[in-house]
């Protein structure tokens, strides 16, 4: 290890010093997000805690009486959204995936379909709202029913999901269809014999991440006009409905601090439910690569 | 359906398998014993975009015969064997020109389809690519979505024997084909290809990713395949096409040099460009 002299000066404690210097102050920006989380969970848990009872989740909201208030309503119409969201984006995110990634050819439509998917995927969710509104509530006239805003919140996602799906499908590798065109399939078959049980892991994490992220939002459903304060359970698709983003915007917009305990609870129910499906899909992916041979 | 395999059969020689429903409009392309040639090239040039990989070849393929096609890489064999079954039309940007007649029919006219042809040509891939499935589905996939009337069981157990890997999976068939080493997986392929009673097999240097001994295997295997099939192989292994090929074409820059008896070629070819080649003096 001798460096001729004269030639190079290597600077080595400089360099080293510089080196860590980068790695540490990446360490600490990497833990700034995790604080942050961090801080936020223990501030809502504090506040909302003690009003996270069997009551909260049994019972409706009520403005004169916080202490009765419960969350009901809320949950079930949730749960409402994103069934119908599920029901109507994933066929036609699908569908759409398998068209573009297996059946068109490559050319001018194709690329015009692809380039227009993935700037929608960065529309403002707000503006999914205002389609949503002059589409579904007033020129379909479903009203501010369930249907609409599931409608509304599958469009917002739909986007995702093609997305997502068409990297699966991609993912898969074409000796597999070779093999399948090689035996007589057409390629209907080759699809859904092998492409689509091949991908599926992959376009479960897609939709399982994106329903998450429908789950989360608000600003499309105000827009739409969905009620803050809902006395009943939606029994269909034409019925009223409030979601759990909602309830809680409502909830913080009262002056009484009984009401922002009562959104702390309602804070710690929406991330109890994200949280465990953000960890399926991720765990569906690991299980998947790990599964996966080729 | 595991009653075949749970009773390992006494008898070496297995009963033919059963005759697949062939609609009427195919069978005279499916008679057991086809006019010779079975497939016959007329000035077929093949290009991706601008660049021609096979140049004007004009050829015959002699039924139950193993054609073996030689030549140094990126002369163009590949492609003319995926040109058979034309699998090279999920290559974007190929284009073919001239005839290829399959029975005296030309594949690439308007309006033929290819799915049926591959229903009797069958192939095995450079690399082993079974199905991320079982072994049992990978060899019964092809006849079932064929509308396969008979046992399955029957045709999965014989496909596999004749492709020498029987004894080997019978006690787990319901495994993953992905289980399997690469020898087997590539005779497993085979099966696969064989489970459809094609008329002709194309193999693509279907040695080039095993081992010695996996490949000794391979080559018996297309030596006893021969008697029932057709069977042309790209090899770009010499010895391989000297010892498993009946006739051989030398193909050089997407030309075809020469073709003929496997044992004029090695020992007096026509050409001195196939005498440098087969030499070792270039490729």
């Amino acid at each position: 290890m001798s460096v001729a002299p004269g030639i190079f000066v290597p600077r080595l404690q400089r360099r080293r010093r510089i080196g860590t210097a980068v790695a540490t102050m990446c360490a600490l920006l990497s833990l700034i997000g995790v604080l942050f989380l961090g801080v936020l969970l223990v501030r809502i848990g504090k506040e909302g805690w003690e009003s996270l009872t069997p009551t909260f989740l049994t019972n409706f909201p009520s403005v004169l009486n916080p202490e009765q208030a419960g969350i009901k309503s809320a949950l079930w119409g949730t749960l409402w959204l994103t069934l119908v969201t599920v029901v109507v984006s994933l066929p036609v995110g699908v569908a759409a995936a398998v068209y573009l990634e297996e059946f068109a050819r490559p050319g001018r439509l194709r690329w015009f379909i692809h380039i227009n998917i993935s700037n929608l995927a960065g529309v403002p969710s707000i503006v999914y709202g205002i389609l949503g509104l002059a589409m579904f509530v007033r020129w379909l006239h479903l009203g501010r029913s369930v249907l609409a805003g599931g409608l509304t919140l599958a469009l917002l996602v739909l986007p995702v999901v093609i997305i997502a799906s068409r990297e699966a499908l991609a993912g898969v590798p074409k000796s597999i269809r070779l093999a399948a065109y090689a035996l007589g399939a057409t390629r209907w078959q080759t699809v859904w014999s092998h492409v689509l049980p091949a991908a599926l892991p992959g376009i479960m994490t897609g939709v399982i991440l994106a329903l998450s992220r429908a789950i989360g939002e608000a600003a499309p459903l105000l827009i739409l006009g969905a009620l803050t304060y809902v006395a009943f359970v939606p029994s269909g698709p034409m019925d009223a409905f409030t979601a759990l983003p909602l309830q809680i915007y409502d909830w913080i917009d009262r002056p009484q601090p009984e009401f922002h305990r009562l959104a702390a609870a309602g804070i710690i129910l929406l991330l109890g439910i994200l949280l465990p499906m953000n960890a399926v899909a991720i765990g569906v992916r690991a299980w998947h690569q790990r599964k996966k041979a080729w | 359906m595991n009653e075949v395999s749970d009773q390992p059969r006494r008898e070496r020689n297995v009963p033919p398998i059963p005759a697949m429903q062939v609609p009427a409009s195919r069978r005279q392309t499916s008679e057991p014993h086809p006019p010779e040639p079975v497939l016959r090239t007329e000035n077929l040039t093949i290009q991706y975009g601008r660049f021609a990989a096979v140049k004007n070849v004009t050829m015959e393929v002699s039924a139950r015969r193993v054609t073996a096609i030689i030549g140094p890489s990126g002369c163009g064999k590949s492609t003319l064997l995926r040109a058979m079954n034309r699998m090279n039309d999920f290559v974007t940007g190929a284009s073919v020109e001239g005839r290829l007649f399959y029975c005296g029919e030309d594949i690439y006219r308007a309006g033929f389809d290819p799915v049926e042809l591959r229903l009797r040509i069958g192939m095995v891939f450079q690399k082993p690519n079974p199905f991320p499935k079982s072994i049992f589905k990978n060899v019964a996939w092809g006849p079932a979505i064929n509308g396969f009337r008979g046992s399955i069981e029957e045709l999965v157990e014989q496909a596999l024997r004749q492709a020498a890997l029987w004894d080997e999976v019978k006690d787990k068939l319901h495994d993953s084909a992905y289980a399997l080493s690469g020898g087997q997986q590539q005779r497993l392929c085979i099966a696969r290809a064989i489970a459809m009673q094609p008329d002709v097999l194309l193999m693509d240097e279907p040695c080039s990713a095993l081992d010695p001994i996996a490949t000794a295997r391979i080559e018996d295997l297309i030596d006893q395949l021969k008697s029932q099939y057709t069977v042309v192989l790209v090899t770009h292994n010499m010895q391989q096409a000297a010892r498993v090929s009946d006739r051989t074409a030398f193909m050089y820059m997407g030309e075809l040099i020469e073709v003929g008896d496997t044992a004029v070629i090695f020992t007096m070819p026509g050409e001195q460009r196939t005498q440098d080649y087969i030499t070792g003096r270039f490729g």
